[in-house]
């Protein structure tokens, strides 16, 4: 049941081509913006690098999520998924699951190719894409719960932010902290260890809320 | 026992009870508000460091604590809603987001004006007041999603959910940011056996606690009883009650 849950979801938004490509767009536009903003030189760039790929990756994570469910809440498909005889949670994780393998994903991929751009030392482009792979599924998970939530409002766009953001701040701390850490030549194995460790406890407990969220959203 | 417990749980006996007890609540809370006020403004000795300035721990110590409190309240009288289905657990926890907020950004303002002579700058992103600011936000997420909605019993119920997200998230989000960065001079009240901290200090400071706990309370009674009518208002003893008036 859950592979089956995940290949229509991954069908569907390989399908809605523009649902990972708009934020992969937004995430490279708005990293690329930053140096035009500030015009430094090639070491303060280095220093805040980790900073702007992260927000810019969580900014792009959290634009792509309002899509989540909210198809499958106009045509009624959540309502199926609620009625099946199989846990809501574990549908919810498959859903989130397949919409990591490609929004995700391709953040993690296009990572390097600015971290170069940024004058990251080409040591913890290593380091960059392994946080943000631990980190965006986290991201992923977390901000499915405010998905879920306002997926019968029609208007989630700034409320979604509102509510997620707060709770995006650990992920961002370790994510930006392990690529800060590396780009100085330190050992980055600590900060990493935190995400991995926030993603399962994110695994464990996020798919329950998002079941709950989505139980609200449908009264 | 249960039996007194199910007649507060119904939304009419705890209008009348709630109406009985504010009085007393909001007059013991400013009573002891005078006597925590004057012992630490006029009794406690100045600090050999900080000389007067640090007289704003009175408010600003006891609102950080019931920004976290009121915060808890929130989330576990939301998850009873949840759980259980008790109307007026969701009132609670949705007349306690503005006062938590309130308390939250009472305990930012006065350390804000605290740290300008302080520390030289009016904020610093330092650990303690990076989570109280995310708390903050919290509050405000929790608020702007209930007013979201507009059937009322999906808007209680996703506050309730969002609630219960941020409670787990919060001693996350302070530990993530301690470790992140921290300049917050230590607790100074927590260490019971051996506070670091003076009698006459510290008496005040328990005192005003209690009143700003005192505080809350009346001020939740109130502002439940006018939710409570606002949401009753086409049923009759409500129509009775605006009568007498």
């Amino acid at each position: 049941m859950f592979a089956t849950i995940f290949k229509r979801e991954l069908m569907l938004v390989y399908r809605r081509r523009s649902e990972w490509v708009h934020p992969l767009a937004f995430f490279v536009i708005v990293v690329s913006l930053f140096p035009l903003g500030l015009t430094p030189g090639p070491q303060t760039l280095k220093l805040i690098a980790p900073g702007i790929i992260w927000v810019s990756a969580l900014l792009a994570s959290l634009l792509s999520l309002e899509h989540l469910f909210r198809s499958d809440y106009e045509d009624g498909a959540l309502e199926q998924f609620v009625l099946l005889p199989y846990p809501l949670a574990a549908v919810g994780l498959a859903k989130v699951l397949a919409h990591w393998c490609v929004t995700g994903l391709s953040l993690c991929i296009a990572s390097p190719m600015l971290g170069i751009a940024l004058n990251l030392p080409s040591d913890s482009l290593k380091v960059l894409m392994l946080s943000l792979l631990l980190g965006t599924f986290s991201l992923s998970l977390i901000g499915a719960i405010g998905a879920a939530l306002t997926v019968g409002l029609g208007r989630g766009g700034v409320l979604i932010a509102l509510l997620i953001l707060p709770l995006y701040v650990p992920v961002l701390i370790f994510g930006a902290g392990a690529v800060d850490l590396s780009a100085h030549g330190l050992d980055a194995s600590g900060q990493l260890y935190f995400l991995a460790a926030l993603l399962i406890l994110a695994l464990t407990l996020a798919p329950f809320a998002i079941a709950a969220a989505i139980k609200v959203s449908l009264e | 026992m249960w039996n007194w417990f199910h007649r507060l749980a119904s939304p009419r006996d705890f209008f009348r009870i709630a109406g009985y007890w504010i009085p007393w609540l909001g007059s013991l809370a400013l009573l002891l508000i005078i006597a925590g006020l004057y012992l630490g403004l006029f009794v406690a000795p100045p600090d050999y460091q900080q000389g007067e300035s640090y007289r704003i721990i009175f408010i600003h110590v006891p609102s950080a604590w019931m920004s976290l409190f009121v915060y808890i309240v929130m989330a576990i009288s939301g998850a009873i809603g949840l759980i259980w289905r008790i109307k007026l657990a969701h009132v609670m926890s949705i007349c306690s987001a503005p006062i938590g907020a309130s308390f939250t950004f009472l305990a930012l303002a006065t350390g804000s004006l605290w740290g300008k002579p302080m520390w030289g700058a009016w904020w610093v992103w330092d650990a303690r007041l990076t989570s109280e600011l995310l708390l903050l936000f919290l509050y405000l997420g929790v608020i702007a999603l209930y007013h979201a909605f507009e059937e009322r019993r999906t808007a209680e119920r996703a506050a309730a959910v969002l609630a219960i997200v941020g409670a787990v998230n919060i001693p996350i989000i302070h530990y993530s940011v301690e470790w992140w960065n921290t300049l917050h001079q230590g607790p100074t009240v927590s260490k019971l056996d051996a506070p670091s901290i003076d009698a006459n200090m510290l008496i005040p400071l328990l005192l005003m606690s209690l009143a700003f706990m005192i505080f809350y309370k009346a001020l939740l009674l109130f502002r439940a009883r006018y939710e409570i009518l606002h949401r009753q208002q086409r049923s009759q003893w409500v129509t009775q009650y605006i009568k007498t008036l």
